[in-house]
């Protein structure tokens, strides 16, 4: 992976002693929260419901041993001895106390990590498909470019203060596992008629009050223009995009508003212009990006343990079912770590449970790790040989729950038990669903399915994008839960549907416990997934679940 | 006739820790809600307010919350505002866990 230059240890650490003079500022009454506030969220550093929150980067989801670490090391002598991994392929750490800060951000700092730019209006951390470099289906790893467009955004002078937020993904695999059509700014590698690799660009996707699918401005980028090309889009934006009106700020507003075809033509004509003035550098800088990222060296060796553990194990079996993935070399897999065991916190993890993954990702996993949107923890690199010794390891430990992909599966949001803009919790609801579902022996039968949870309209849980998403709201005073249906999160993005009013706090693991079944006995069989059910037959027979007195009514 | 007034307590956060704090009828500031000054003319409230904002070494995000008389004292009336008075509901943290006393 990429390791730190000179120049971005010392960029690092320079905005470390400057955050700390800055806090000490705060704390002897020379700054006012007015003018501390926007100095805090530029280092990550939030203050929420009943604490400080810091958010730590980690740029496209990559994190080493020792990085992994070092969180584990902070989460202990600063927080709670846990972390959380968000959405956007951060961690939080939800209980510093501000004094600690800049000791913290200087830990981080040790490891090649910091909190820049995880907060304000600028290009936030840059995300991409968390099995990038090891997915059997990729075109090429999309971390180099995601790493050249972090050097790169990283105080850029010109877009410090963009309208709003800026949150660009990345995926090199046709299979987008990065949500990249509802990003500001989507890249998705795709290959021309002459079989050479290039970017799909789209812009103006987004989620929060108004979901959008991202459109498609160029159907082919060369590789070799992609800086140029992103800069033009962002100058684009920060010319045209709304300051007046917060809630009208985004991108995607301002595809909306200014044409989809007319914003294509302002950004090609800025691209003309900006692409002589490039001359080149960003392509050596890349080449020299890309030679980090060279795949370790793979094992050859007999895959027979593995084989042998599934006909021995049945949950071995089950876990290699639904946690392992395609991997580029046939000897190995992608072998995904849960952070969803049955009625615990989506993407939370002990420090004792950092160390653990840190320690085989050593032993099994040439050293890498990832952290996924869907907030768990990849060990992108595993021969199949040690499998069986790595789910044994995974067990022990409460790691081995074998759920990815299905309903326990849940992206949720921090929500109001830790978010101060939070209108609903959402961690116990989904703490409910899965604990409901495991007691049911029902997911495995159920099959894929993605359920996300927003606490509130920002939609930080990707609810508009779950095949099932729910959204946590406050209805006269009191948590109210609205369903949406259909979404997608995938190539064939879809913002879901509302089914109707909301749901009670204590009403809402019950509801979709009727969703679920309704289509376990309307599916044409195990093969049909809960979303192709859905698109099939529309939302008719899923609301008369929902709503069972209003269909009987209707009778 | 006035539009009648729900009663207030000033709330805020310790800027040190960021733990939620309550303004007391003696200026001082506790960690907890049934020691709030309960504040039951709107006027006053909005003194009250400015005095908070003003301790801006002390505090952070003053704001007056609904809140209704109790037994003990003050108890909150939003949802939200119950959650603030204990912590998060995953874990035993802040408040639940430091104020098992109360």
């Amino acid at each position: 992976m990429y390791d730190y230059t000179d120049f971005d240890e010392a960029f690092v650490r320079a905005r470390v002693a400057q955050f700390a003079g800055q806090v000490a500022r705060r704390i002897d009454g020379s700054l006012t929260e007015e003018e501390f506030r926007p100095l805090r969220l530029m280092n990550g550093l939030y203050l929420q419901l009943h604490a400080y929150m810091l958010r730590v980067a980690i740029p496209y989801g990559t994190i080493s041993p020792r990085q992994m670490r070092q969180l584990a090391m902070i989460a202990d002598r600063w927080d709670k001895g846990y972390g959380h991994f968000t959405t956007r392929q951060n961690i939080q750490f939800n209980w510093p106390r501000l004094p600690d800060v800049p000791a913290i951000l200087g830990a981080l700092a040790d490891v090649g990590m910091h909190a820049i730019q995880t907060s304000g209006n600028c290009v936030r951390n840059v995300t991409a498909d968390h099995f990038a470099g090891a997915a059997a289906d990729e075109i090429e790893d999309p971390r180099p470019v995601a790493e050249l467009l972090r050097q790169w955004s990283t105080d850029h002078p010109e877009f410090q203060f963009l309208p709003r937020k800026f949150k660009i993904a990345v995926t090199g695999s046709p299979a987008d596992r990065a949500v990249t059509r509802a990003h500001d700014i989507g890249l998705r590698m795709v290959r021309n008629a002459a079989g050479e690799p290039g970017f799909e660009v789209i812009v103006g996707g987004g989620l929060g009050r108004t979901p959008m699918i991202g459109v498609t401005v160029r159907e082919f980028l060369p590789k070799a223009d992609l800086l140029p090309y992103v800069e033009a889009i962002l100058s684009v934006y920060n010319t045209l995009g709304r300051r007046d009106n917060k809630y009208k700020a985004r991108i995607k507003i301002t595809v909306h508003e200014v044409g989809a075809e007319a914003i294509a033509h302002l950004i090609e004509t800025r691209f003309a212009e900006l692409r002589p003035l490039f001359g080149g550098h960003d392509q050596a800088l890349l080449a020299a990006i890309e030679a980090a990222f060279a795949p370790p060296a793979f094992r050859d060796a007999p895959t027979g343990a593995y084989d042998a553990a599934r006909a021995a194990d049945p949950a071995f079996r089950a876990w290699s079912d639904t946690n392992l993935a395609a991997h580029r070399n046939p000897q190995y897999a992608i072998a995904t770590i849960s952070l969803k065991a049955h009625g615990a916190t989506p993407g939370d993890a002990t420090s004792d449970q950092m160390r653990l993954m840190a320690d085989l990702a050593d032993r099994y996993g040439h050293s890498e790790l990832r952290i996924s949107h869907e907030q768990n923890v990849i060990l992108p690199h595993v021969h199949r040989g040690d499998l069986p010794a790595l789910h044994a390891a995974l067990a022990g430990a409460g790691l081995a729950t074998a759920n990815v992909g299905l309903i326990s599966d849940i992206i949720a949001c921090p929500g109001m038990d830790y978010c101060s803009l939070a209108t609903a919790r959402s961690i116990p609801v989904a703490q409910g669903i899965a604990a409901r579902f495991d007691a049911l022996k029902l997911e495995h039968d159920v099959g894929p399915l993605k359920l996300k949870i927003s606490g509130c309209i920002n939609a930080c849980g990707h609810h508009h994008v779950g095949h099932i998403g729910i959204l946590g709201l406050d209805r006269a005073g009191v948590e109210n839960y609205q369903i949406t249906l259909g979404g997608d999160a995938t190539e064939t993005a879809a913002v879901g549907e509302k089914t109707g009013p909301g749901f009670a706090y204590d009403e809402i693991v019950p509801a979709i416990e009727r969703l679920v079944r309704a289509y376990l006995a309307l599916r044409e069989g195990p093969g049909e997934t809960f979303l192709e059910a859905y698109r099939r037959l529309g939302l008719a027979p899923f609301k008369a679940a929902l709503y069972p007195e209003e269909a009987r009514d209707a009778a | 006739m006035a539009r009648s007034f729900t009663p207030k307590v000033v709330t805020a956060n310790a800027l040190l820790e960021g733990d939620v704090v309550y303004l007391t009828e003696d200026d001082r500031w506790s960690r907890h809600h049934h020691e709030a000054e309960l504040i039951e003319d709107e006027a006053h409230a909005q003194l009250r307010l400015l005095h908070a904002a003003s301790q801006r070494n002390l505090v952070v995000g003053a704001y007056l919350a609904d809140a209704k008389p109790g037994p003990a004292g003050p108890e909150p009336v939003h949802f939200r505002e119950a959650f603030r008075t204990r912590g998060p509901s995953n874990y035993p943290h802040g408040k639940q866990a430091e104020l098992t006393d109360v």
